[in-house]
């Protein structure tokens, strides 16, 4: 089966003489869930330019479901559907005509481009705003709107440029569900985002670039396996005054919250070990990452508490 | 397969560009009625029935032709100066920029929006005309084929100039200072042949004066240069304008890093 995208010895050097990408290689496969992840300025916008014809690549080839942007440019568009990383649609337009006209820009006939605008403003909840101008919608809509867009003309491949940029944490995650279902019917997905976690939950496979070098190509699992440090946060009993645990990496919060660093090599017995020998007594336990998030949400998506309440907790 | 994709995606394009003047008729349609018809009082019943007859017409009627002309291509020009430079500066070229839309047809809709525009502010001004003086056509054909030649010619230019365009200014500086002189020189207020011999040379590599004399001799008959120069001039723009367009979108000029 042909590779959704084959990057082979992909340079740009910009005007001035910056060099964006420094020969890159890559080969994404048809279906995957694929994460490209790296710093600002490493190089990921430039690569997404390149595939999508935005920007004038210096070297190297780019193949779409096997066609060479080279040879069969407009072959090779049409395959993809694209969610820039900016706002780029006309802010005076109605979501409706900027959907429908976008359908036909690929050649879809109107009255399906008005069928296809329905059912993705319906399932991306923009549906009330059809008449609306662009520009009145919140960031998130935005958002939303442009994955819409992205996906008039039934793509077989989507490139989201970090597109969960500004949104709040309810909404990401419904987004996440958007775009695993959309995986899930067979439309390959490529992401750049700065959030890692958002990487980790959706993505099987993974390329990091850094300075215009891909310094990381795998399947994410395998990158995982090389974290090899893990926070843990215990809740002590009040006014325990606890100090620095011996042979371990730790640091005292307050009087009754310290922070503990596990290696891989290392067992979590050891850190009771530890607190035993300073006699604290352990009200609870938890890994430090995304806490305030998850609270958010089950707050927030529950209706049960207003987002005041969520944050002062 | 593909020609039914272009064609769906140039009329895509030309839906988009007329409604976008239609949706701001205030600014696109009404000001040219409102200027066409202050020129109608002032030169043409006020000052112009002082200056008589003129190419054998009284004045009225002879500088009805050249003010129909000069709204043409003012509109046709800024039209698309200014929807394309938009399109660049709020990004949205690129919705057109990643589909597999072909460069002619990026240059085609973006031309025939501008034309659109163009030829119903003439019409606007004609009907405008119509309460001052008796429009009189001496031959529809010509009249149709200049209007469409000359709103597609400066519907060309205002792609260039929008593609080069780095902010609102650069697209008002060619219309101010070449588009308006060059209208002015043109022979819409005279008939050319009144200038000293030296000034009638010079007028004569003013390509608008072809254009204004070609309409000119649509509606009255009458003209001061050959009609098949006319459109021997206007043919040579608008295959020269659209060959710059095509290289400089095809090259991303303006448009791709």
């Amino acid at each position: 089966m042909l590779p959704a995208l084959k990057i082979s010895g992909l340079t740009k050097t910009y005007k001035g003489g910056f060099q964006a990408l420094k020969g890159i290689d890559l080969t994404v496969q048809q279906g995957d869930f694929f994460a490209l992840l790296g710093p600002n300025g490493a190089g990921k916008s430039t690569t997404i330019g390149i595939i999508t014809s935005l920007v004038n690549k210096t070297a190297g080839s780019v193949a779409v479901f096997g066609h060479d942007i080279d040879q069969e440019l407009e072959a090779a568009k049409s395959f993809i559907g694209l969610v820039p990383q900016e706002f780029n649609f006309n802010q005076f337009e109605p979501l409706m005509k900027i959907l429908v006209n976008q359908a036909g820009y690929y050649g879809v006939e109107r009255k399906l481009a008005v069928e296809r605008a329905e059912k993705y403003l319906k399932q991306l909840d923009l549906w009330e705003k059809r008449n609306d101008a662009a520009r009145m919608l919140s960031g998130g809509m935005k958002r939303r709107l442009m994955i819409a867009r992205a996906l008039m003309h039934e793509p077989k491949m989507l490139i989201l440029d970090e597109p969960t940029a500004g949104v709040d944490i309810e909404l990401r995650r419904s987004m996440w569900g958007f775009l695993r279902e959309l995986n899930q019917q067979g439309i390959t997905i490529i992401l750049t985002t700065h959030y890692l976690e958002e990487a980790e939950m959706l993505c099987r496979n993974i390329a990091i670039i850094d300075s215009g070098i891909i310094v990381e190509n795998t399947d994410m699992k395998s990158l995982l396996a090389k974290l090899d440090v893990e926070t843990f946060v215990f809740d002590l009993k009040p006014n325990s005054a606890p100090k620095a645990l011996d042979n371990l990496s730790s640091r005292v919060i307050d009087d009754h919250t310290l922070e503990v660093d596990v290696n891989k090599s290392q067992t979590i017995n050891a850190i009771f070990i530890e607190l035993n020998k300073q006699g604290l007594e352990v009200l609870s336990m938890r890994n430090k990452s995304n806490r305030l998030e998850e609270l958010f949400v089950s707050l927030v998506g529950s209706g049960q508490a207003s987002v005041d309440s969520a944050v002062k907790e | 397969m593909a020609s039914s994709r272009n064609f769906i995606a140039l009329k895509s394009i030309l839906n988009k560009e007329i409604q976008r003047f239609m949706r701001i008729w205030i600014q696109t349609l009404v000001p040219p009625a409102i200027t066409i018809s202050l020129y109608f009082v002032i030169f043409g019943s006020l000052i112009g029935s002082r200056i008589g007859e003129m190419g054998g017409f009284d004045y009225m009627s002879f500088i009805v032709p050249g003010l129909i002309m000069m709204s043409v291509i003012t509109n046709s020009y800024s039209n698309v100066a200014s929807s394309f430079f938009s399109a660049k500066w709020q990004r949205n070229v690129e919705e057109m920029l990643v589909a597999p839309v072909p460069n002619w047809v990026i240059v085609a809709g973006y031309v025939g929006g501008g034309m659109a525009r163009g030829m119903l502010v003439g019409g606007i001004v004609t009907i405008v005309a119509m309460f001052f003086v008796d429009i009189q056509i001496h031959n529809i054909w010509v009249i149709i084929t200049t209007v469409a030649l000359t709103s597609a010619t400066f519907a060309l230019g205002g792609l260039i100039n929008a593609i080069f365009a780095g902010s609102f200014d650069d697209i008002s500086i060619i219309p101010t200072f070449i588009l308006t002189p060059l209208t002015y020189l043109g022979g819409v207020f005279y008939s050319i042949s009144l200038l000293p011999e030296f000034w009638q040379g010079v007028s004569q590599i003013n390509p608008i004066v072809y254009m204004v004399n070609a309409f000119r001799y649509g509606f009255l008959g009458i003209s001061d240069v050959s009609l098949t120069l006319s459109f021997a001039v206007l043919g040579v723009f608008i295959v020269s304008l659209y060959t710059i367009a095509m290289v400089l979108i095809t090259k991303g000029i303006g448009l791709r890093s």
